[in-house]
This record gives C-alpha cells, sequence and structure tokens, in this order.
C-alpha cells in the first residue's frame, strides 16, 4: 500500500499567507467602497429614515434598558466585593458609572442591538435579494443602496447613542438600586460619589462609540443581506453571518477607540 | 374600414431606425455551466418577441444581461444602437417596465405604492395613487385592492399587481419574466390576453421569456428558440412554410409538441 507524502514548503506559507492578506484588503476595500456609496447615496424621502429610526431605536430601547439595568446591579455587586480586600468599598457609584459610561454601556448596548438589527436587516434585505425585489427596484430607476442601506445606516448612526445614554443612566439607576438595598448606601452618598469622579469625556467618549458601532451594525446587516442567495438557506447564512461581522466588529473597534481615546 | 388603433408610441418599423435591442454574441458562464454561447438577436419597435426554451436554457439569464442586472463575459447589448453601458442603461431604465417571474413586489409597501412606486417621485402621492388605481384597472383589478399588502394577495392577483407596476408610466419598451407561470390555465390565458392587449394598444415594444405555448401564441409577433446557449431558430408564430407551427427544426418540433427530443436532434 503506497502512502502519499504532502511536503510543506515555505514558499507556500509565504503565498497562503499573501493570498490571505490580498483577500482581506480586497474585501476591506470593497465594505469601504459600500460604506461611502450608501453616504453619498441621495435620501429618496424622510419617510424611510423615521421608520428605521422606530425599528432601531425606539425597539431597542427594553433589550438595552435591561441589559444596562442588570450589568449596573451586577457590576455594583462585584466591584463591592473586589473592594472589600482593599478596604476600597467607597469607590463602588464611582467606578460603576465609569465602567458603564465608558464600556459596558456602549459595548454591551451594541451587542445587544447587533443581535437584534443587524440579523433583522440581514434577514429583510437577504429575503428582497432572493425574491428579486432588489433587482426590481434597478429596474424601477431606484439605486437599492440608497433605498435600503442609506436610511439604515443613518438610523443607526443616530439611534445608537441615544440608546446608549439611555443605558448609561439605566445602569447607573441598577447600581444605585444594588448600592442602596444591599450595600448600605444611602441615596444620596451614592448618587453624589457617581457623580462628583465624572467627566464630561467619560459621557463623550461612549456616546462616540455608540455612532461607530451604529455604522457597523447596518453595514454589517446591509453587506451580508445584499450579499444573500441560494434561498432560505443563503437568507440564514447572511443573518447568522451578519450578527458575527457585527459582534467581532464592535470589540475590535472599541479596543481601537479605547486606545485612541484614553491612552 | 376601421381606423388604425391609436398607439402611445412611435410606430413599429419605422425606417431608418436601429434596432430597440440589438444582442451580439452574447455570452454568460456560472462556473463551468455555459449558460449562454453566443447569442445574436434584435428587437424592432413595436414589435413583440417572445424567447422560449427549455428550462434552464438561459432565457432569464438573457434577459437579466439585457437589463444589466448581471454582467456579461462576453458580447455587447445596443440599445437603440448604442453599446448599454451603465449610464446609457440607467437612462433607458427610465422607459423600460419588467414583470419579474416571482411579482417581486415590494412586500413592506402596500398595493398602491408599488404601482406607483416610479410615480411618486415624479408628482404628489394623490396624483399618483390616482393614477396607480388607474393603472390597476387596467389588469382587472378594482380600487379595493389599494390598500392591500401584496402578501394578502393571490398568486394571480399578485402577477397582476406586478404588471400594473411595470406598465404604470406606459413604458416604451416592456419585459416579460414568465407571465403565466405558476398560474392556472385561465389565469395564465387572462394574464396571456392582458399583455397582448397592453403592447397593441400603446405600441411598446416587448420581449417575453416563457415556456408557456398558449402565451407565445397569444403574445408573439416573432419567436426565438433558444438552446444550448444560443438562437437556435427565430421566426414568426404563424407563416405559410417555416413558422413555428411547420417548421421542421426537429428541436424546435419537439418544444412545441411537448415531446421528448429525439436522440441525435
Amino acid at each position: 500500500m503506497s502512502t502519499r507524502r504532502i511536503i510543506l514548503r515555505p514558499a507556500d506559507g509565504v503565498r497562503a499567507v499573501g493570498r490571505a492578506t490580498l483577500a482581506t484588503i480586497r474585501l476591506v476595500g470593497a465594505v469601504a467602497i459600500f460604506a461611502a456609496r450608501a453616504v453619498v447615496a441621495p435620501g429618496y424621502a424622510p419617510r424611510p429614515l423615521l421608520e428605521q429610526l422606530l425599528r432601531i431605536g425606539w425597539l431597542s430601547l427594553p433589550v438595552v434598558g435591561l441589559t444596562a439595568l442588570f450589568t449596573g446591579a451586577a457590576l455594583a455587586l462585584q466591584i463591592d466585593a473586589g473592594g472589600q480586600r482593599f478596604q476600597a468599598e467607597d469607590v463602588v457609584p464611582a467606578i460603576v458609572a465609569i465602567g458603564m459610561l465608558r464600556e459596558l454601556g456602549p459595548v454591551l448596548g451594541g451587542l445587544m442591538v447587533a443581535a437584534r438589527v443587524a440579523s433583522s436587516i440581514a434577514a429583510e434585505i437577504g429575503s428582497m435579494r432572493v425574491t428579486e425585489q432588489i433587482d426590481a427596484l434597478v429596474t424601477l430607476s431606484t439605486d437599492p443602496v440608497g433605498w435600503l442601506v442609506t436610511p439604515r445606516l443613518w438610523a443607526a448612526v443616530l439611534a445608537l447613542p441615544l440608546l446608549v445614554g439611555v443605558g448609561d443612566v439605566i445602569g447607573i439607576m441598577g447600581g444605585w438600586l444594588v448600592g442602596t438595598t444591599t450595600l448600605g448606601f444611602t441615596s444620596q452618598a451614592y448618587l453624589s460619589n457617581s457623580w462628583s469622579y465624572l467627566e464630561t469625556w467619560d459621557v463623550v467618549s461612549g456616546l462616540i462609540k455608540g455612532a461607530v458601532f451604529g455604522a457597523i451594525i447596518a453595514l454589517a446587516g446591509c453587506w451580508f443581506g445584499m450579499r444573500a442567495s441560494r434561498g432560505a438557506v443563503g437568507v440564514g447564512r447572511a443573518t447568522t453571518n451578519s450578527v458575527v461581522a457585527a459582534s467581532v466588529g464592535i470589540l475590535a473597534s472599541n479596543f481601537i477607540l479605547t486606545s485612541l481615546f484614553f491612552t | 374600414m376601421s381606423a388604425a388603433p391609436q398607439t402611445r408610441h412611435a410606430p413599429r418599423h419605422a425606417p431608418d431606425t436601429p434596432p430597440v435591442i440589438e444582442i451580439r454574441r452574447l455570452a454568460k458562464s456560472f462556473g463551468a455551466n455555459k449558460v449562454l454561447d453566443g447569442v445574436d438577436l434584435s428587437l424592432a419597435r413595436g414589435e413583440s418577441l417572445v424567447v422560449i426554451g427549455g428550462s434552464g436554457s438561459g432565457k432569464s439569464v438573457l434577459l437579466r444581461l439585457v437589463l444589466g442586472l448581471e454582467a456579461a463575459d462576453r458580447g455587447e447589448v445596443l440599445l437603440h444602437g448604442a453599446p448599454a453601458d451603465a449610464r446609457l442603461r440607467a437612462r433607458f431604465m427610465q422607459d423600460f417596465g419588467m414583470l419579474f417571474q416571482s411579482g417581486a413586489l415590494f412586500d413592506s409597501l402596500p398595493v398602491w405604492r408599488n404601482v406607483g412606486f416610479r410615480l411618486l417621485r415624479e408628482m404628489p402621492a394623490a396624483k399618483a395613487r390616482e393614477r396607480a388605481i388607474a393603472s390597476l384597472s387596467r389588469v382587472g383589478l378594482g380600487p379595493e385592492v389599494a390598500d392591500r399588502m401584496p402578501a394578502d394577495l393571490s398568486g394571480g392577483m399578485r402577477k397582476r399587481v406586478a404588471l400594473a407596476r411595470a406598465i404604470a408610466t406606459d413604458p416604451a419598451v416592456l419585459f416579460f419574466d414568465e407571465p403565466t407561470a405558476g398560474l392556472d390555465p385561465q389565469r395564465a390565458t387572462a394574464i396571456s390576453e392582458l399583455i397582448r392587449g397592453i403592447v397593441t394598444q400603446t405600441g411598446a415594444t416587448a420581449i417575453t421569456i416563457t415556456h408557456d405555448m398558449r402565451s407565445v401564441r397569444t403574445i408573439a409577433d416573432r419567436v426565438a428558440l433558444l438552446d444550448r446557449g444560443r438562437i437556435r431558430w427565430q421566426g414568426p408564430v404563424t407563416a405559410p412554410a417555416g413558422g413555428l407551427d411547420s417548421d421542421p427544426d426537429p428541436v424546435l418540433r419537439a418544444f412545441v409538441e411537448g415531446r421528448p427530443l429525439d436522440p441525435g436532434a
């Protein structure tokens, strides 16, 4: 019985890395062109933008609010438990506030909206793609990017900072609830401690992150939706890919933004 | 002697005018699957051409290439004598109407907004709605359908709504992709007669893709048979010799008579 040996040479490895690098550059370039087209495409009416603001912003409020509430509450318990080791329990309100505003509010809010909105956008646009509705737009002299992507992109960019802002307040309230009912803070002391250590940049940086995450969520949903093919299976795949891409995009861009803002 | 019917568009076969659509050596493959392999066709003003062929013969792909929804591997499409690049297509698209096989109605919009989609960019909503309802009545649907959503309609009604959308702006060129697919014989006949009536009434140029022979006889001035990526035969429906019903081409005869193709044909 003969055996076949696969010999890997160093050149093969270099070639594989080169191919992957080129593919990545091509993908980044294509997404950048797609995003630029969405930004400069003519808007058709305020109505689609308002509809998307409602769907992306208003209807995401419950999930973002609940996430923020429980995260703020859990954070208060964790910081108190950790702070006891250093007799630093008093910092609970300030750390909860800073943590929520700078990191957890935008990131967890963004991830929850990604799960809810990127999937919904990809499924909707993907269904339109496989049922020829996007081709119908072209034959009706309508740019599909301007009609479908532009309102979703702007709505997400506008809605996410608002959701993050509301989530921040609810998250701090979650910490306040635990602080006043379990950790022995008075209401006034907790709120005063939260407020006194905050800086404007803590709030603004989180809102900027929200806007960036909004763009990532909308673009991921639209990108994979527009490229859906092969019927229901293709739409399912587009939906999954959009959530994965949006989530990874949010976490990666969060690291980059944090590095830019706070180092 | 009766007067000639009034048409909205220029009379057909006007002298010295290039074909409305001319297809030259068009080729398209998907991976290893060669779908079109050098198709040549032309369509004169006011003519109703029907392209027939078996399932998977590339009929719909041909239509998508003409409309610019797919890019050809080789060959070219000329619109009114000029090579159809993106800019030219965008200009002529204003004067095209397309009925998709699935209808392709926008699920999120009510029927009247679907029909008046293009009109809404050109006129106030009330006027566009009025014109959309008029277009619906041309395809035999009443105003009570206007505010319903596409998902609430039967297959035949969806097809009619899609047809109403295609003709709402009285385009000069109409494209029909399998207009009777999925319909029962009565509805299929009704849709075919509607298309024939619209083409005759408006003087529009039309290209229809179908494998429904009853529909072919109702709609076509001229028929082209697509086989193995090329136009194998083309000619009129009826002719003393060499028409759809009398040409001896074995592939055409097998297709028209709905029987298996003889080996070696």
